[in-house]
């Protein structure tokens, strides 16, 4: 996973509700076995006017000149700014994988789905929860000000405006560590293999059933 | 100190450890698997070097891509057909129990694990799908984890885990006729709204709920998730227990009536303490029909599409007529006034034998009326689909006008050929109702399958109660 510490970047808004995973990445894209390459089918159904298949050259499709991510002035965007329970629905990951392929490092939202939020900081990408009447404040922000950039630091926790505003978010500490080093979880589990199996003897003993 | 709940117990029986910021390793005891979310978890526990902890805990089936067609013919679609190879490949290289698509035992992740008894009272249970959340009914902790996830059960049988809150959800008072499961949750998200579970574990309870069948009960904790709940539970009691006696992985002999004294105090203490509680009185509820793009846009049956004008909160105004401009609808139309073009019966919340049964009898003897395009009927698993037929609920279907498949996911989410059209609306058992979730242009109003049967029947949305 790529270590995630500082970020200066534009800030794209994409200004609904609850938006979920099917739309993040329609399903037609979740037949692939990799987990790379789903960036040109980000917002499949929103960004572009035609119907998308896994395979295909997207670079010839017509795009849909309303949708923030074609708009020239967020060409570049690194953060991108949602409302309330981003990426609800569906547990697919191949979202995250989108958004990461696409450029994304950082989302910024009052609230997120769990599922979506766990998936983010497997995959290097680092969701931000900042309160509803802020989120609203940088909405109108981005879209009053061209080239709008956020700097977000990881190790101090927080979010400054280019007016020099900074404004601190929460982000569970074991997480933050895993982010900041760009560790593979799976490794750190394995280094407690011994209470994992002293946990299986025990639980074994008890209830036998669960082990057939 | 006050008593502990559901959630609480099968959280506390699962901790291998706690680090000092609460952080928790959370042993698994059953790990479903399908071949959406796991050929690139393999493919990572492959390249690390590593071996699955212990695959007697897996079980895999092929469902979400599967045709509900001519399936002797193998897969048409290539870049499906590879999916599924891929997972029947992973499963013989680590020696996983695998239900392929030609096998009877074939159907939804989330319909055969409680069938085979794979589900049991007391696990804790996940999948790379949200819909995992279905096997909370049986006193089950479980939820649905993303493909890295899947990765790390895979490799330690573990998961790491912060603790969710605790809600309460009590259904209190009896249903009324033609009220179903599946109405009761709809209700429930309709009220919470779609991020109102977001951070807890739903507990159902209430006599409603104890009066409903084990099907029942999982329709309801299917939804769990679409009031943003990664979990939802019921305490067992002797419906769980009856339900699961008998199944293929259930435990027989003395290690049965072991694990029955266990499963009795699967449930909360009277003491226990919630973060939050949610009260519905189930005389209350009528069939549900909803009219958006989210499951939390619901109206009652003898309703009408609301009008966002009405609507003090301007970002959710926006959001109601953003969803109305989608769904092609006008404020204030009865919702017996929506004709539909399609209709699907079958997912993972609405395609066990007990669903099938309502939505047959609520065909009483009619036929699929002249604007229906397509009425499909898919059952959850292979054996559900032999069941009906011994019951002769194909027969009743087919000579209705259904068309009568495969067991698969099928046009839940429209990952095979099963799908809507661009613009077309739909009747749907399912449970999600986003843009383009049935087909990309597609209009659907989740219902129940009595519900959907009915308006097949008629047409457009009729209240079953009243019907026939």
């Amino acid at each position: 996973m790529e270590k995630f510490t500082t970020l200066q970047a534009l800030v794209v808004p994409l200004d609904r509700p609850n938006v979920d995973t099917d739309a993040i990445i329609p399903k037609q894209f979740l037949k692939s076995i990799r987990r790379s390459g789903f960036g040109p089918n980000l917002f499949d159904e929103w960004r572009y006017l035609d119907h998308g298949e896994p395979d295909q050259d997207n670079s010839g499709r017509p795009l849909n000149p309303d949708f923030a991510l074609n708009q020239a002035r967020y060409q570049g965007a690194r953060i991108l700014l949602g409302r309330e329970n981003f990426g609800c629905g569906s547990s697919r990951e191949h979202a995250v994988w989108a958004l990461e392929d696409f450029g994304f490092r950082v989302v910024i939202a009052p609230s997120f789905a769990d599922i979506f939020f766990n998936n983010c900081f497997k995959n290097g990408v680092l969701p931000i929860v900042l309160d509803a009447a802020k989120v609203d404040a940088l909405f109108k922000a981005v879209e009053a000000t061209q080239g709008y950039e956020l700097k977000i630091d990881l190790v101090a926790q927080t979010v400054t405006t280019p007016a020099g505003n900074s404004w601190d978010f929460e982000v569970d500490a074991f997480r933050k560590h895993c982010l900041l080093e760009g560790l593979d979880d799976i490794g750190l589990t394995l280094q407690h293999a011994e209470a994992i199996r002293a946990y299986e003897a025990r639980r074994r003993a008890e209830a036998p059933w669960l082990f057939n | 100190m006050a008593g502990k709940t559901l959630y609480d117990k099968l959280w506390d029986a699962h901790v291998v450890q706690t680090d000092a910021g609460g952080t928790s390793l959370l042993y698994i005891d059953r790990h479903l698997v399908h071949e959406v979310t796991s050929p690139q978890a393999f493919e990572g526990l492959r390249m690390a070097g590593r071996k699955p902890w212990r695959t007697s805990s897996v079980l895999a089936v092929p469902d979400h891509n599967v045709p509900t067609t001519a399936r002797a013919a193998g897969i048409t679609d290539p870049v499906s057909r590879v999916q599924i190879e891929t997972l029947d490949q992973n499963c013989a290289e680590y020696g996983i129990t695998e239900f392929k698509m030609n096998d009877l035992r074939q159907g939804i992740v989330h319909v055969i694990g409680p069938e085979q008894g794979a589900t049991l009272p007391g696990m804790t249970v996940v999948c790379g799908d949200s819909h995992t959340s279905t096997h909370g009914a049986f006193g089950a902790l479980a939820f649905g984890i993303g493909t890295s996830e899947v990765e790390h059960v895979l490799a330690t049988q573990c998961l790491i885990q912060k603790k969710s809150k605790n809600m309460l959800v009590r259904v209190d008072g009896k249903l009324r006729p033609g009220v179903t499961a599946k109405d009761i949750v709809l209700a429930i998200i309709g009220k919470m709204g779609t991020a109102g579970g977001t951070g807890y574990t739903l507990e159902f309870a209430g006599e409603a709920i104890r009066s409903l069948s084990m099907e029942g009960r999982m329709s309801i904790c299917n939804m769990a998730i679409e009031a943003g709940a990664r979990a939802g539970v019921i305490g067992v009691d002797e419906t769980t227990v009856e339900y699961v006696q008998g199944r293929p992985y259930a435990p027989t002999g003395d290690n049965w009536d072991l694990a029955v004294a266990s499963w009795f105090d699967l449930h909360s203490d009277d003491d226990a303490q919630f973060d939050k509680t949610l009260i519905l009185n189930a005389a209350d509820l009528v069939p549900q029909v909803t009219w958006g793009t989210s499951p939390e846009m619901v109206v009652g049956v003898d309703g009408r599409v609301p009008d966002p004008a009405a609507e003090a909160d301007k970002s959710k105004a926006n959001g109601m007529q953003r969803a109305l401009d989608y769904m092609d609808l006008k404020p204030g139309t009865a919702i017996s006034d929506i004709h539909v073009d399609k209709v699907f019966i079958g997912s993972c919340t609405n395609s066990r034998i007990e669903d099938l049964r309502a939505a047959a009898s609520a065909i009483r003897g009619g036929k699929v009326a002249a604007n229906i395009k397509q009425a499909l009927v898919v059952p959850g698993s292979g054996l559900v689909k032999q069941q009906a037929e011994q019951e002769g609920l194909d027969k009743v279907f087919v000579a209705a006008g259904f068309e009568w498949r495969e067991p698969g996911c099928s046009m839940c989410l429209a990952m095979n050929a099963d799908r809507l059209e661009p613009g077309e609306r739909c009747a749907s058992t399912s449970n999600r109702n986003f843009e383009g979730r049935q087909g990309q242009g597609g209009r659907t109003h989740l219902v129940s399958p009595a519900m959907a049967a009915a308006a097949a029947i008629a047409g457009h949305f009729v209240d079953v109660r009243e019907f026939g």
